[in-house]
């Protein structure tokens, strides 16, 4: 065998790579990327008006059935809808420019970043005839990163917590009683060895998890100071060998499925895989826990990029979310507080009346409330989390 | 003279055209965006975008090159680990799609000649699922409470559930999964073209198969080898997609520190600078191989 054909099959093996690996590439793209233009060719353009088109980019598992077909069916406009699962990601699809969204849902403190780096346009308040809904104290927390509540609308809300399988919990830690901090469930070596043998799940992204953790060291959610990363990350380091699993998306499944008995997640998320297990027919007794350090809360909000190519019918959209029995409808859908004052009555009896999802008033004060820290301090939180991951 | 004269005549002809295709695509699809990528390694973050190299404010080009992504990478040990960890689970992934794929191809290869386009189709034939939804596949078959352990359980095999997911096995099975039919394919191709005559010389001098195997049949697969193996090693360096859905969290993988860089850090600088890093680590060696098969080619007429 001569080197004439080895050199002829390297290269037919490596055109065949390239083909696979474009032909995943596009699956992919398939899948996660919104095609916008496809939707925009489609739809018919009626003359001197918008083109009746609208791009959502929104969080997985974030709304109701009826919301966008009742609206495409009011509205004629067609909706298009992709879904994301990290702030990480969202921030630098709009970064790259040209999104082709026309609506993103990133948490507030990633918007302040994006209102800094010139990404979003202000909302035309003229046009939101329901902005009166709003809770004047959401709008007031809001208006820390926003001052004048001029770009952001908050779509739902709710914090990041302890969420638990109360009966396995119970089992694994047997006549050890529940701690009088519930963050020490997943911060405490002393519980996480018990509980470990039943999963315990953390959310994969160091924004969501150091906050958190630097308060519980005793130090500032926000700090921007490299040394309290360091006594945050000794602190995580000593239940890593306990910590099953890093997941953001999965965290439902992961427990509506029996996988995994503690959670470090989103509240609204734990509510949501309990009725799922009882949807799956295998319930399970997920709870949310209203700790007393307190959560780190959220918001998510309604935001218009720069360079959106249909204003109009986003703020036509953001108008219509804030309808009362719209914005109740996202509520009792996938049990995440909303901000709106007016939808209070048309929220489900049992929903209203959970507390992990509608805090009571002391324990929302209690929460660290949604923040920043400089880009040197995130990098040096990236990588306490990842040697908090990986152990490099 | 004249040939030079004919080259020159032939400059606008449809040959040159048809040549020129294929750099054009490389140029358009490989080089530039090489290029791009190069280029911002050299830049610097700012708030929501990267900085200009190039600064034309004082009138005329002024270049800025910043190389600090490059000394982050040199200064950190996490990058060398990764890449070295990459590169391990890389290795083991081609040495056991070797181990399996080379007899697999021996076989396809000595199969009679009329069932051999069968099973060229049946080694093509997973490419017809998503790559992403056999991937998913395999999470269903390995998790805790997936299909391999129910079935180990109530055969009375083990009494707890063995956890494979998220583990380096569970991550090597799924590349082994899904790059051993690159293996196989450069395999086959070179081991069907094998002359049977040598064998049968080498049997005649009274060789054992097993040895004829050794002296004959290897050496003469060696470019098959060598291209199998290529297939598989290096996009498994790179690989992020099955260490994301089979790898554990503590499985470095290089292609999980890109996305870290590019998406926590939000530094698209270090993220390039890392991927460069990453393809200068494949290239240098492939180059080296290829020279070195080469200088033997032009030793041996």
């Amino acid at each position: 065998m001569d080197m004439n054909s080895t050199k002829y099959l390297i290269s037919m093996a490596l055109i065949s790579i390239g083909l696979v690996t474009t032909s995943c590439g596009k699956q992919e793209a398939e899948t996660t990327e919104a095609k916008p233009d496809a939707a925009a060719a489609a739809a018919p353009v009626a003359a001197g008006d918008e083109e009746k088109v609208l791009n959502i980019y929104n969080w997985s598992d974030y709304l109701a059935e009826d919301t966008i077909p009742n609206f495409e069916k009011e509205t004629g406009i067609k909706v298009r809808y992709d879904v994301f699962d990290s702030n990480e990601i969202l921030h630098a699809k709009l970064m790259a420019k040209n999104t082709g969204y026309d609506i993103v849902v990133p948490s507030s403190n990633w918007a302040k970043l994006q209102i800094d780096g010139g990404l979003l346009q202000k909302l035309d308040k003229s046009k939101l005839t329901n902005y009166g809904n709003l809770d004047p104290d959401i709008l007031a927390q809001m208006a820390n990163l926003d001052p004048g509540n001029e770009y952001m609308v908050d779509w739902l809300w709710s914090y990041t917590t302890v969420g638990i399988n109360v009966d396995k919990v119970k089992t694994a830690l047997g006549d050890m009683p529940m701690p009088e901090n519930a963050w020490d469930l997943v911060f405490d070596p002393k519980y996480t060895s018990k509980l470990k043998s039943r999963g315990i799940t953390f959310l994969d992204a160091p924004s969501e998890v150091f906050p958190i953790a630097l308060r519980y060291v005793g130090k500032a959610p926000h700090s921007n100071n490299a040394d309290d990363y360091k006594v945050a990350y000794e602190m995580l380091a000593k239940v890593r060998p306990d910590i099953k699993k890093f997941s953001s998306g999965g965290q439902i499944d992961d427990l509506a499925g029996g996988n995994v008995c503690v959670a470090l997640g989103w509240a609204g998320d734990f509510n949501l895989a309990r009725n799922r297990s009882i949807e799956n027919k295998s319930p399970q007794n997920i709870e949310a826990l209203i700790t007393s350090m307190g959560g780190y809360m959220f918001m998510d909000t309604m935001v218009i990029p720069a360079d959106a190519k249909h204003v109009d019918n986003a703020h036509k959209f953001i108008n219509y979310i804030l309808r009362p029995e719209v914005h109740a409808g996202l509520t009792n859908a996938v049990t995440y507080a909303n901000p709106n004052k007016a939808a209070t009555q048309f929220v489900d009896e049992e929903v209203r009346n959970n507390k992990t999802i509608f805090l009571p008033a002391e324990d929302v004060k209690k929460l660290i409330p949604p923040g920043n820290v400089d880009n040197a301090t995130r990098r040096v939180m990236t990588r306490y989390f990842t040697q908090f991951k990986t152990g490099a | 003279m004249a040939q030079s004269k004919n080259a020159f005549l032939n400059f606008f002809s449809g040959r040159k055209l048809i040549i020129g295709v294929p750099y054009v695509w490389f140029i358009l699809l490989a080089a530039i965006p090489l290029l791009i990528v190069l280029k911002i390694s050299l830049s610097t973050m700012e708030t929501a975008s990267v900085s200009n190299m190039i600064d034309w404010s004082r009138g005329w080009p002024s270049l800025t090159l910043n190389f600090s992504s490059y000394q982050f990478i040199a200064s950190d040990a996490l990058y060398v680990k990764t890449y070295l960890s990459s590169i391990k689970y890389a290795l083991i992934t081609t040495i056991i799609c070797l181990a399996i794929g080379y007899p697999f191809a021996y076989f396809m290869a000595r199969a009679p000649k009329h069932i051999q386009p069968t099973l060229l189709m049946l080694i093509m034939l997973p490419f017809w699922t998503s790559f992403l939804l056999r991937i998913y596949a395999w999470k269903t078959l390995l998790v805790n409470n997936g299909i391999i352990n129910n079935a180990l359980m109530s055969l009375g095999v083990i009494s707890e559930p063995i956890s494979m997911m998220n583990t380096p096995f569970s991550l090597i099975i799924g590349m082994v999964y899904s790059y051993l039919p690159f293996m196989i394919l450069p395999l086959y191709a070179n081991l069907s073209k094998l002359d049977v005559r040598y064998l049968e010389a080498a049997a005649d001098l009274g060789t054992s198969p097993l040895k004829t195997f050794w002296l004959v049949t290897v050496p003469l697969s060696k470019a098959g080898i060598i291209a199998g193996s290529m297939l598989v090693f290096i996009p498994s360096i790179g690989e992020y997609v099955i260490p994301e859905l089979l790898g554990g969290p503590n499985t470095l993988m290089i292609g999980r520190v890109l996305w870290d860089e590019f998406f926590s850090n939000n530094d698209w600088p270090m993220a390039s600078a890392v991927a460069i890093v990453m393809i200068l680590l494949i290239l240098v060696p492939m180059a080296l191989l290829n020279k070195s098969q080469s200088d033997q080619a032009e030793i041996k007429p």
